[in-house]
């Protein structure tokens, strides 16, 4: 191992912990972990949230996020420990030998700075480049980056280009000090899945170009089986597995691994559409106050009850507003909608008590949708206080059923959201919707904010609580996968219009329409070599570049 | 520039609007003050016709509607009006006295402004450690003492007792050469240095730290620069606004709020001109003088105002 460019032994990092009414405490977040990194090679970091990938990917530039601290072993870069040396060498290995890109390239460039001069600062700090010679190496790399107006887009600041393009200049900041490790920490999870593409192509473009080594960190599998030539497996602060990417995507050898490569377990067969509309939108135009321009162009679409109707697109594409639009949030300019055989009106202060209980709503931050301070008990007891007047012991029984129904034992009842897990603050709101007994509950994202595994339970859940119930869904997602696993129709939304519309088997069997044939190839598929057939094989390019 | 300057106009046309409601305040105000500036004049033993002949002469008699309506305009031509007192013209006195308030003010901000911002930038530097803990229990101390007591203990130590500076501001001339002026009132300045000063230290304080929580400072870390560069290059651009806001506050009170120190040190600047103008019932002159400290005050929150704005990249930059 003479020429390895990173060698972690035996790490173990620490975090200090706040519980309510407790002491703050110190845990233990990564119990032991080796590997090594040569130059020019990308190890891939996979696991879920928690797992511990962003906390052991800044361990080896000797940086903790918040309380977190590296508490024992070994990390060697370029042949020194760096955790036995002092800031001022720690600091000259920053920015020079191992630099970062982040998930939120947004939140992670000064607002007010142009690009440029973000771009070259470690450089020019360091001394590694002069000012002009910086600026031509972050010009070139903008072009290799695939950044539309590499001249002069350094000169703009970061709110005037587009997240997709963003996240590259990111890498561009991280490329430029000519670094020997670059850690990515899930560069293209915040992106729309056609964006992704591009962006993750750039990127394995850059690496291989420059010959730099990388950690990849992603809890997607497929998208690091596209760049990395090592993956490990993290669970909870420890290896599960590691291996060569070949060997984790095809022959996995532990079960948590296998869980990860065939994570969608759910298998849901359309219905046909029939009974009545539930739900009937008709030429649904709508803009936001204060604008001039449309974000919804006459949109038509009908769910039936008991079904789910997936409502799917990228960001921008107006599948929320349309959710704004049939909540009452937002009245549209024209059109109509019939709710359960009756007209709604337009504005959520004109409609009745029952329209609003038949019609419930779930977010996709379940942590910012319910009341901090509020119990379990308050949270889903509120609608039935609110809607049938249950109250005391009642009320708690009808509580502890629908804790039931969700799969959360008794014990809940009285616990504060920041006691629960991501995956159970969900099934709470879920829980919140249907105790308002409604026909229709508009999901918005649910499962984004989830680990797959999670989210496939989330999944599982809302569909066997559809049988029960009886309640249609409208899901609102950017993930063809969870569209396939549940939806009965789809609607595939671009630019404000409806761009096709029917049945899942109908809108998921060719010949597609461009923009569809786009969403569609751009979802990452567990095999090697997936990205550059794919790029091979477009038929117009993604609308976030 | 199309959004910033419809929001430029549109701060500027507050102002004004802000302006002309206190003009209103003020004059209702004064109205409802106790007491007859003739008496005042004639003194306890002039008889009533004296003092109705002397009321009809200065238009005391008048409705207040049209009293109102003189004073504004002549406020818009820029007559103050004349003091009944005196009957000398207030444009003339003002003139020299807010002179003398804006020179105090000068180099008390001067002096408090930087040092305010630097220690706000040391004191997190140095988060919780020493030095961040004695800036603010030093600042706090001084801010938490009535000014008129500092001001005592500063003319005795280095006025009295070590005779560094001048103990007051009684022989301050306008037409001295600049070392006399500031001699005199060097003791002012440093009275009002330290009352403005814990405000503008904590708050730059606060505004830094909250933009040290933000990605970019990470990101600025893990680019292995140190952290007073990092405060330095990226944390206070983004944290300018709330710090010249309560700049501006702090430089609006060295004006208006220095009624006690001028008292204390015998300054002929505006607040004491105002307090003896109160005290003889002269409505004019205090009516002149809370139009000047509004005015002060409305434009340098404005300037806040239109700083915040500038320094707001996205109108800066429109996409």
């Amino acid at each position: 191992m003479v020429d390895s460019l990173i060698k972690v032994r035996g790490l173990t990092i620490g975090a200090t912990v706040y519980p309510a009414n407790e002491k703050p405490k110190d845990i233990e977040i990564v119990h032991g972990i080796d590997f090594d990194v040569a130059h020019g090679k990308v190890l891939g970091l996979i696991g879920e949230s928690g797992a511990g990938k962003s906390t052991v990917g800044l361990s080896t530039m000797a940086y903790g996020r918040g309380g977190v601290r590296i508490t024992g072993g070994e990390i060697w870069v370029n042949g020194r420990d760096i955790l036995h040396t002092p800031i001022k060498d720690i600091r000259n290995l920053r920015g020079n030998e191992v630099t970062y890109v982040s998930q939120s390239a947004a939140a992670s460039f000064n607002p007010a700075k142009p690009i440029m001069e973000q771009v070259i600062e470690a450089s020019v700090h360091h001394g590694k480049y002069s000012k002009a010679d910086a600026e031509d190496r972050a010009t070139d790399l903008f072009n290799q980056l695939g950044l539309p107006d590499p001249e002069t887009i350094g000169k703009r600041y970061p709110h005037q280009v587009s997240g997709g393009q963003l996240q590259r200049c990111m890498t561009a900041l991280a490329l430029c000090p000519g670094p020997d490790l670059v850690i990515f920490d899930e560069p293209t999870t915040a992106l729309d899945v056609t964006t992704q593409i591009d962006v993750l192509a750039a990127i394995k473009r850059a690496i291989k170009e420059t010959g730099v080594a990388a950690l990849y960190i992603t809890h997607d599998l497929a998208v690091v089986a596209q760049v990395s030539d090592d993956i490990m497996v993290l669970k909870m602060g420890d290896m599960i597995e590691y291996g060569s990417t070949n060997q984790i995507i095809n022959t996995p050898r532990e079960d948590y691994t296998r869980a990860l490569v065939s994570v969608r377990s759910i298998q849901h067969s359309e219905q046909s559409p029939e009974g009545d509309a539930v739900l009937t939108c008709t030429n649904i135009t709508a803009r936001y106050r204060g604008t001039k321009f449309d974000v919804l162009h006459d949109v038509s679409v009908e769910l039936f009850s008991g079904q789910t109707l997936a409502v799917v697109g990228e960001s921008g594409s107006g599948k929320s507003t349309l959710a704004r639009v049939i909540t009452g949030l937002l009245p549209p300019r024209d059109g109509t909608i019939m709710f359960d055989g009756r007209k709604l009106s337009a504005d959520l202060a004109s409609r009745t008590r029952e329209d609003v209980r038949e019609l419930q709503m779930i977010y996709q931050m379940a942590d910012v949708a319910m009341n901090p301070r509020q119990t379990v008990n308050t949270i889903i007891g509120r609608p039935l206080e609110f809607y049938f007047g249950l109250r005391g012991a009642k009320k708690r029984d009808r509580v502890l059923e629908l804790l039931d129904e969700i799969e959360m034992g008794k014990d809940y009842i009285d616990r504060y959201p920041a006691e629960l897990s991501g995956g159970q603050k969900q099934r709470v709101c879920i829980a919140r919707a249907l105790a308002a007994k409604p026909k229709l509950i508009i999901c918005d994202e649910v499962t984004s904010a989830l680990d797959p595994l999670v989210a496939d339970g989330i999944l599982k859940l809302l569909l066997n609580l559809q049988k029960i119930e009886n309640v249609a869904y409208l899901f609102i997602t950017h993930d063809l996968a969870t569209v396939k696993a549940i939806a009965d129709s789809i609607a595939v939304m671009y630019q404000g219009r409806v761009k096709r519309y029917g049945s899942k088997s109908k809108v998921l069997t060719p010949p597609f329409d461009d923009y569809t044939d786009l969403l569609l190839s751009s979802v990452p598929k567990m095999q090697l070599g997936w990205l550059e057939n794919v790029l091979a094989h477009r038929k117009m390019e993604s609308a976030g570049n | 520039m199309g959004p910033i300057t419809g929001l430029l106009a549109q701060r500027i046309a507050l102002g004004l609007l802000l302006l002309f409601l206190v003009s209103i305040l003020i004059f209702v105000g004064t109205m409802l003050l106790p007491g007859d500036v003739a008496q005042q004049i004639l003194g306890q033993s002039a008889t009533p016709e004296a003092v109705a002949n002397l009321r009809a002469e200065l238009g005391l008699n008048d409705p207040p509607l049209t009293r109102y309506l003189e004073w504004l305009g002549g406020l818009l031509s820029g007559d103050l009006g004349t003091a009944l007192t005196s009957g000398q013209s207030i444009n003339e006195t003002v003139g020299r006295r807010l002179g003398n308030t804006l020179f105090l003010a000068f180099w008390a901000a001067i002096i408090a402004v930087p040092l305010a911002i630097f220690l706000g930038l040391l004191a997190v530097r140095y988060l919780d450690r020493w030095p961040d803990k004695m800036i603010s229990a030093t600042t706090l101390t001084t801010i938490s003492m009535p000014e008129f007591v500092i001001g005592y203990i500063l003319m005795f130590i280095l006025g009295v007792q070590l005779n560094w500076f001048s103990p007051t501001a009684v022989g301050f001339r306008p037409d001295a050469d600049l070392l006399t002026r500031l001699d005199s009132i060097a003791i002012p300045i440093m009275v009002l240095t330290l009352v403005v000063l814990a405000h503008m230290m904590r708050m730059t304080r606060a505004a830094i730290l909250n933009v040290m929580q933000s990605a970019y400072i990470e990101t600025a870390e893990l680019k292995g620069l140190s952290t007073f560069t990092i405060i330095r290059k990226h944390a206070f651009p983004n944290s300018v606004s709330p710090i010249v806001n309560v700049v501006m506050l702090n430089l609006a009170y060295l004006v208006v709020g220095v009624v006690v120190v001028e008292v204390v040190f015998v300054y002929p600047g505006m607040g004491q001109y105002l307090v003896d103008h109160v005290t003889k019932r002269d409505l004019p002159v205090v009516q002149a003088c809370g139009m000047i400290f509004a005015t002060i005050y409305i434009g340098l929150n404005l300037v806040a105002d239109v700083v915040s704005i500038l320094t707001n990249p996205r109108l800066r930059h429109p996409k």
